[in-house]
């Protein structure tokens, strides 16, 4: 059984991990792109977020001021156990969320659509969201959280078989140029790309896309995973750099997941994790303790399989 | 290094120290701003509130963000980091914003239309600071001094409150208009787009077309 007060005081933790420390794949993806980056203004854009790291790093204060729109996955192990059960866990991960808001603090972003109604806590209705998967043979739950930037660098768009892949190309640079200009995307970027499902699914996918794979992981679909590298390159030829001055830097990495469709259409999502790239993760264990890691470890196998019944990994993920 | 210009400067700002600023230059501020956004626009001009303060009170410089603030039990602030919001969002305020606030400096998230700046800036001898990134917080954090003071903290929330600041060395931020309303990310948009059609060579546009839909890629959606 896992203690509740140990998952509440892991969440706060990664509330502020989070917030504060930059991921460090992603902070080296930014590196090698500054290295690449001839634009001087772009240059100088992701030199200031460099510092900005270490400043935020160094005083414990968030790196970006904009909260952005906290959220959680959460994934159970099947031979999980919670004290309280899951209603007892999102009350925590609720909490979790107010108390970081003002602890460490963070901006209160979450409001009423309508009324704009403001807690001041990041909670209210609907958030923060939660999402759940579940992993076989496991007694731990992975806790992640993402606060994810809200307001541009995503779009969706039914495409049809007859769109194929230079279709799919077309609609990237879209929303990587419509977004990218001006930097309203905060770009340099880990864009996630969801391919098929249904509406809903396929912008679930992109978005867990660009926020739930670290920079340098690569689909095992070999043939995804050259469409991924392929869109890196693609998204850096474009000419903009951050805040869409002249320059390379647009895409720290590409990831793409895909869902079955309807036999007629092909949908697609589009997402850009920011230059605040704020994940952080923790495996806690049956005792209540708690291993801190920043890869969410959230498509496996298990996540991607495409047969009925589950049958342990060498199942062709790709088919 | 790098050759880009940096400037420093103490608030309020004359006109001729803003006449010495170019595009794209980077710039560092010594003085008060006060942060307005939707509410306070809303607030002070529709719902015909007026400003909640004097000039002297305010300052001259409106900062289009709210910072990740929290209030204490002691009743202070503790303030962690600030992140400007997109502009282009409080365009149909303009006019009566430049008459009640008197600002001569907007600094936010991706500037406005040069067109803006021609209609509304140049007359009021004003520019348009971006601050950069835009996940600059931290450092942006670093430049508070102090919180001068909180208006409407109970009518519009911490977030959409205006929160006026002492600041030292506050920035970076980037010139984005001139005093002759000339726009840095617009100048930039036109080198980029001249690159654009090679990208798309051998594409067609999707099967399924959308209302309003545009193929040139020169336009801008804000
Ligand atoms: S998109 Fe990201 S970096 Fe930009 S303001 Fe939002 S959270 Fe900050």
């Amino acid at each position: 059984m896992i203690p509740l007060a140990s998952l509440q005081r892991t969440a706060e933790e990664l509330m502020a991990k989070a917030a504060i420390e930059i991921p460090d794949d992603y902070l080296a993806g930014l590196r090698r792109a500054a290295d690449a980056e001839k634009g001087e203004l772009s240059a100088f854009v992701i030199r200031a977020m460099l510092e900005n790291y270490e400043a935020a790093k160094h005083d414990r204060r968030a790196m970006c001021g904009d909260t952005g729109v906290p959220r959680w996955y959460v994934k159970f192990g099947n031979e999980a156990r919670v004290e309280g059960g899951p209603v007892a866990l999102e009350a925590a991960l609720r909490r979790a969320t107010a108390n970081a808001t003002r602890n460490v603090p963070l901006r209160p972003n979450r409001v009423h659509p309508l009324w704009r109604t403001d807690h001041d806590n990041n909670c209210g209705i609907g958030a923060p969201e939660i999402e759940y998967a579940f992993h076989p043979d496991a007694d731990w739950i992975d806790l992640i959280t993402v606060h994810k930037g809200g307001l541009f660098g995503t779009d969706y768009r039914m495409l049809f078989p007859a769109d194929g892949l230079d279709g799919i190309k077309r609609f990237y640079l879209d929303t990587l140029i419509q977004f990218g200009k001006r930097g309203l995307a905060c770009q340099p970027a880990i864009v996630g790309i969801g391919l098929g499902g249904s509406k809903d699914i396929c912008s679930v996918l992109g978005k867990q896309a660009a926020c739930l794979r670290v920079v340098g992981d690569r689909n095992p679909d070999p043939r995804i995973a050259a469409i991924e590298e392929e869109f890196i390159e693609l998204g850096n030829a474009i000419g903009m750099g951050a805040m869409g001055f002249v320059g390379s830097s647009m895409v720290i990495d590409c990831h793409i997941e895909v869902g079955y469709c309807h036999t007629g259409g092909m949908p697609m999502s589009v997402h850009m994790f920011c230059l605040s790239s704020r994940r952080a993760c923790a495996r806690i264990f049956a005792d209540g303790t708690a291993e801190f890691r920043t890869d969410p470890m959230w498509f496996t196998d298990y996540m991607r399989r495409s047969t009925v019944e589950w049958r342990a990994p060498a199942a062709a993920a790709a088919e | 290094m790098s050759e880009i210009r940096t400037a420093h400067l103490d608030l309020p700002a004359t006109t001729a120290d803003l006449r010495k600023l170019a595009i794209g230059a980077v710039v560092y501020l010594t003085g008060r701003v006060f942060t307005a956004r939707e509410r306070v626009y809303q607030h002070a001009i529709e719902e015909g509130a007026g400003m909640p303060a004097g000039k002297d009170a305010l300052g001259a410089v409106n900062f289009h963000c709210s910072p990740a603030a929290a209030v204490k039990p002691d009743g202070t602030y503790a303030v962690s980091a600030v992140t400007a919001t997109a502009s282009f969002r409080f365009a149909k305020w303009l006019g009566d914003w430049f008459r009640i606030s008197g600002c001569n400096i907007i600094i936010g998230k991706g500037g406005m239309t040069s067109e803006l700046y021609r209609t509304h800036f140049v007359p009021n001898a004003a520019i348009y600071l971006t601050t950069v990134g835009y996940g600059t917080g931290a450092l942006l954090g670093r430049g508070i001094r102090r919180v001068a003071e909180v208006y409407w903290l109970k009518e519009l929330g911490i977030a959409q409150a205006v929160w006026v600041l002492d600041v030292e060395k506050f920035g970076p931020f980037i010139v984005e208009s001139d005093l002759d309303g000339n726009s840095l990310f617009e100048r930039e948009n036109a080198k980029i787009a001249a690159g654009l059609d090679r990208l798309y060579e051998g594409t067609r546009p999707a099967t399924m077309r959308r209302f309003g839909e545009t193929d040139d890629k020169t336009q801008e959606v804000i």
